[in-house]
């Protein structure tokens, strides 16, 4: 007797659940990074086509697989071929991967929301130094804000040899990041199921409180007229395309084997197709919210930093030449300064070094990116508590980094393209069409057969081989390391074994696919010998 | 201008330095170096002592100790009134004896942990129930009373209706058969 798969209350709640699977990080931050960086209004041009030729159809593929097969990643993979099992391995330990170091930006967001409950906010003044004559020195030299994040959250060591001992205060903050995950996940898709309904629309309350404050901040403007101005000569650059490509693609979440196993809990006559394309837009338009909320506050920044470059230069003037209160201002500052040149020529030319030039379009352009990133349940949230507190040492936000960059990237590419290939040749195209036929109850389009079959795996082998040729062309790997003694990031290289853990973890998740195979052929040889024997 | 604000300076300086040394009777505080802003050098006096200046550093400590009244008697702060040589301390931010954020991680955590021991201890109760009732209906079967349809080997009541769907492919279409 075999006990019935448990399903969601409603399909509201599978919905909801792709939802917040899929908005995440990666749509709030990277995308109005990546949106600034390749040409501003123009970028949702690309963007725009890889989710119509990309994101649909492969998001449609996970749920449509799950949903037939009605089993987890590893399972559903046995069953379109038994050659194919290691797909679903790899899918779990790349995943194993993300959910060890993902949890971290947890334990820091758990981090700054206990230390909001003190005015004036830790992170906006600076500590005194010992002998309290002024600041701390590091703090000085960087600011306030990014001090608070380096020395007093990370305590980060000055490089990735020197790891340091585990930070207390991290640790337990992943712990409870770890303990919350447990409370959720614990019952299964009972307790996952109203989960959800929080997960999905508190992002939202957040971003549209956020954006209310951010647009009524000062300079809130700038910020969106520089991100929005499309830039349409970025479009014949052709990394403009592949970052559009692959911010869909991991944006989505696909490979992971989490989609499968959401529609796996749905029952089999769920139209999968209309909520993958509802899923992919709404996906795609938080993206866009997101980045509006986020530049708004961008705008603000670089404004105020502009604003207080200008003051202090306007108060070094003034105090070296005696000026009148209000004689200098932001408007007339460059007139002034010229006649201050012809005027008084010496003291001028000793004046300049000091003199900073400030440039609105300068802060702007400091915006800075992510990398690409991205009694059973207790067990694995205790092993994965426990190997995260690597990540809560000094070193550990760079190891952080390694994980960012490299877990997850490539391994995820090969995994999709094997799956789409899976699919379309060797389940068969035709039989994968009746099936959803019988599921769904209405005839497959012709645009997802075309985009299965030729276009996205087409992509995927592009993306793959660019990156591949990426990783192989800049030689060493390089990190950014914070020095202390002068307050802002510096480029270093990997030691040795660092690239030796790069390369295990990009190794443990794709050689699962060959030696799944592997192994499935060599058991079948077995088992014809042994038959053939016994006859 | 200047002379305006020079006398009460003077007599604070007066009043400061006395408290430092109870000794010296100070009469003069010269001003010299006057410049447009408002910034002077001075040299204290002792009269008692005839032409010796009062040593820099008792000045200073005595600067340092009323540094707030000599602030608010212009109306100034250590921003705007700078003594040369007499570097501000900046007041120490206050500091609660337990840091405000454990107050917070602790009461989020005792509320997760309760959340977590009564999923725990509820599941546990429900696994009871169940087993007492499963072994109940054994019994029954094995009296013959009850016959539990079953389909598939899932019993009936499992399959509630709210996980059925009405498939358009195979819902029977009235218009399709002829009629009778």
């Amino acid at each position: 007797m075999e006990k019935a798969r448990p399903l969601w209350d409603n399909p509201l709640q599978f919905v909801f659940a792709c939802i917040s699977y899929a908005v995440g990080l990666g749509n709030v931050w990277r995308f109005p990074y990546l949106c600034q960086m390749y040409g501003g209004g123009g970028f949702l041009i690309p963007y725009v086509i890889m989710l119509i030729v990309e994101g649909m159809p492969l998001l449609y593929l996970e749920l449509a697989v799950g949903q037939r097969m009605r089993k987890g990643s590893i399972g559903a993979w046995k069953i379109i071929s038994p050659y194919l099992c290691g797909v679903g391995v790899a899918s779990v330990v790349v995943s194993f991967f993300l959910s060890m170091y993902y949890n971290v930006i947890n334990a820091w967001a758990f981090w700054y929301l206990f230390h909001s409950f003190q005015d004036p906010l830790p992170w906006a003044t600076c500590p005194l130094n010992s002998n309290r004559t002024g600041y701390e020195e590091e703090c000085e030299k960087t600011s306030s804000t990014q001090y608070f994040w380096y020395r007093q959250t990370l305590n980060i060591s000055p490089s990735m040899e020197t790891s340091g001992t585990v930070q207390w205060e991290q640790a337990l903050c992943l712990t409870l990041a770890w303990l919350v995950v447990y409370l959720c996940i614990l019952r299964g898709t009972a307790s996952t199921g109203k989960v959800v309904y929080v997960t999905a629309s508190l992002p939202y309350c957040v971003l549209i409180i956020y954006l209310i404050r951010g647009l009524t901040l000062h300079g809130a403007l700038n910020g969106l007229i520089y991100m929005f101005t499309p830039k349409l000569e970025q479009l014949s650059n052709p990394k403009t395309w592949i970052s559009a490509a692959t911010q869909i693609f991991f944006s989505l979440g696909l490979g992971f084997g989490s989609l499968i196993a959401f529609a796996s809990y749905n029952d089999p006559s769920n139209n999968c197709e209309r909520h993958a394309i509802i899923v992919s837009l709404i996906n795609s338009t938080t993206s866009i919210f997101a980045s509006i909320v986020t530049f708004s506050i961008y705008g603000f920044k670089a404004t105020f930093n502009y604003e207080s470059c200008i003051n202090k230069v306007i108060l070094l003037l003034m105090n070296t030449f005696d000026l009148e209160e209000g004689s200098l201002t932001a408007d007339n500052l460059s007139e002034m300064k010229d006649y201050l040149m012809a005027a008084h020529p010496q003291e001028y030319a000793q004046l300049l070094p000091q003199l900073k030039n400030c440039s609105l379009e300068a802060e702007l352009d400091t915006v800075q990116g992510p990398g690409l990133c991205f009694i059973h349940a207790g067990f694995v949230c205790f092993i994965n508590c426990i190997i995260g507190l690597i990540f809560t040492m000094e070193a550990g936000n760079y190891w952080f980094d390694i994980f960012n960059d490299y877990a997850a990237t490539l391994s995820l590419l090969l995994i999709v393209l094997v799956e789409t290939i899976a699919v379309c040749y060797i389940y068969g195209l035709r039989r994968f069409e009746k099936d959803l036929h019988t599921m769904i109850g209405r005839k497959l389009n012709w645009y997802w057969k075309v985009m299965w079959a030729f276009a996205s795996p087409l992509l995927i082998i592009s993306l793959f081989i660019f990156y591949l040729t990426d990783y192989i062309l800049t030689g060493t790997l390089q990190y950014q390391a914070w020095d202390g003694t002068q307050g802002q990031l510096v480029t270093r290289d990997y030691p040795s074994y660092a690239l030796a853990v790069i390369g295990l973890l990009v190794a443990s998740s794709t050689m699962c696919i060959p030696l799944g195979a592997l192994l499935t052929f060599i058991r079948k040889r077995l088992k014809r010998e042994r038959v053939s024997t016994v006859a | 201008m200047n002379g305006y604000l020079f006398s009460p300076f003077r007599n604070l300086l007066n009043i400061s330095i006395i408290s430092v040394s109870t000794i010296c009777r100070i009469s003069n505080v010269l001003l010299c170096n006057v410049t447009d802003r408002v910034s002077f050098w001075f040299v204290v006096t002792d009269s008692s002592k005839n032409t010796t200046t009062v040593p820099g550093s008792e000045v200073e400590a005595a600067i340092r100790m009323n540094r707030n009244r000599i602030n608010s008697a212009f109306l100034l702060s250590d921003k705007t009134l700078q003594f040369l040589k007499i570097s501000t301390t900046l007041s120490p931010p206050v500091e609660p004896s337990t840091p405000v954020w454990l107050i917070v991680f602790g009461v989020v955590l005792s509320l997760i942990v309760a959340g977590i021991v009564f999923l725990v201890v509820s599941g546990i109760q429900q696994r009871k129930k169940k087993n007492k009732e499963s072994t109940e209906r054994e019994n029954l079967e094995e009296k013959g009373e009850v016959t539990i349809t079953t389909e598939n080997g899932i019993p009936c009541e499992t399959l509630d209706l709210k996980a059925g769907h009405i498939n358009g492919v195979f819902a029977a279409d009235d218009e399709r058969f002829t009629s009778l």
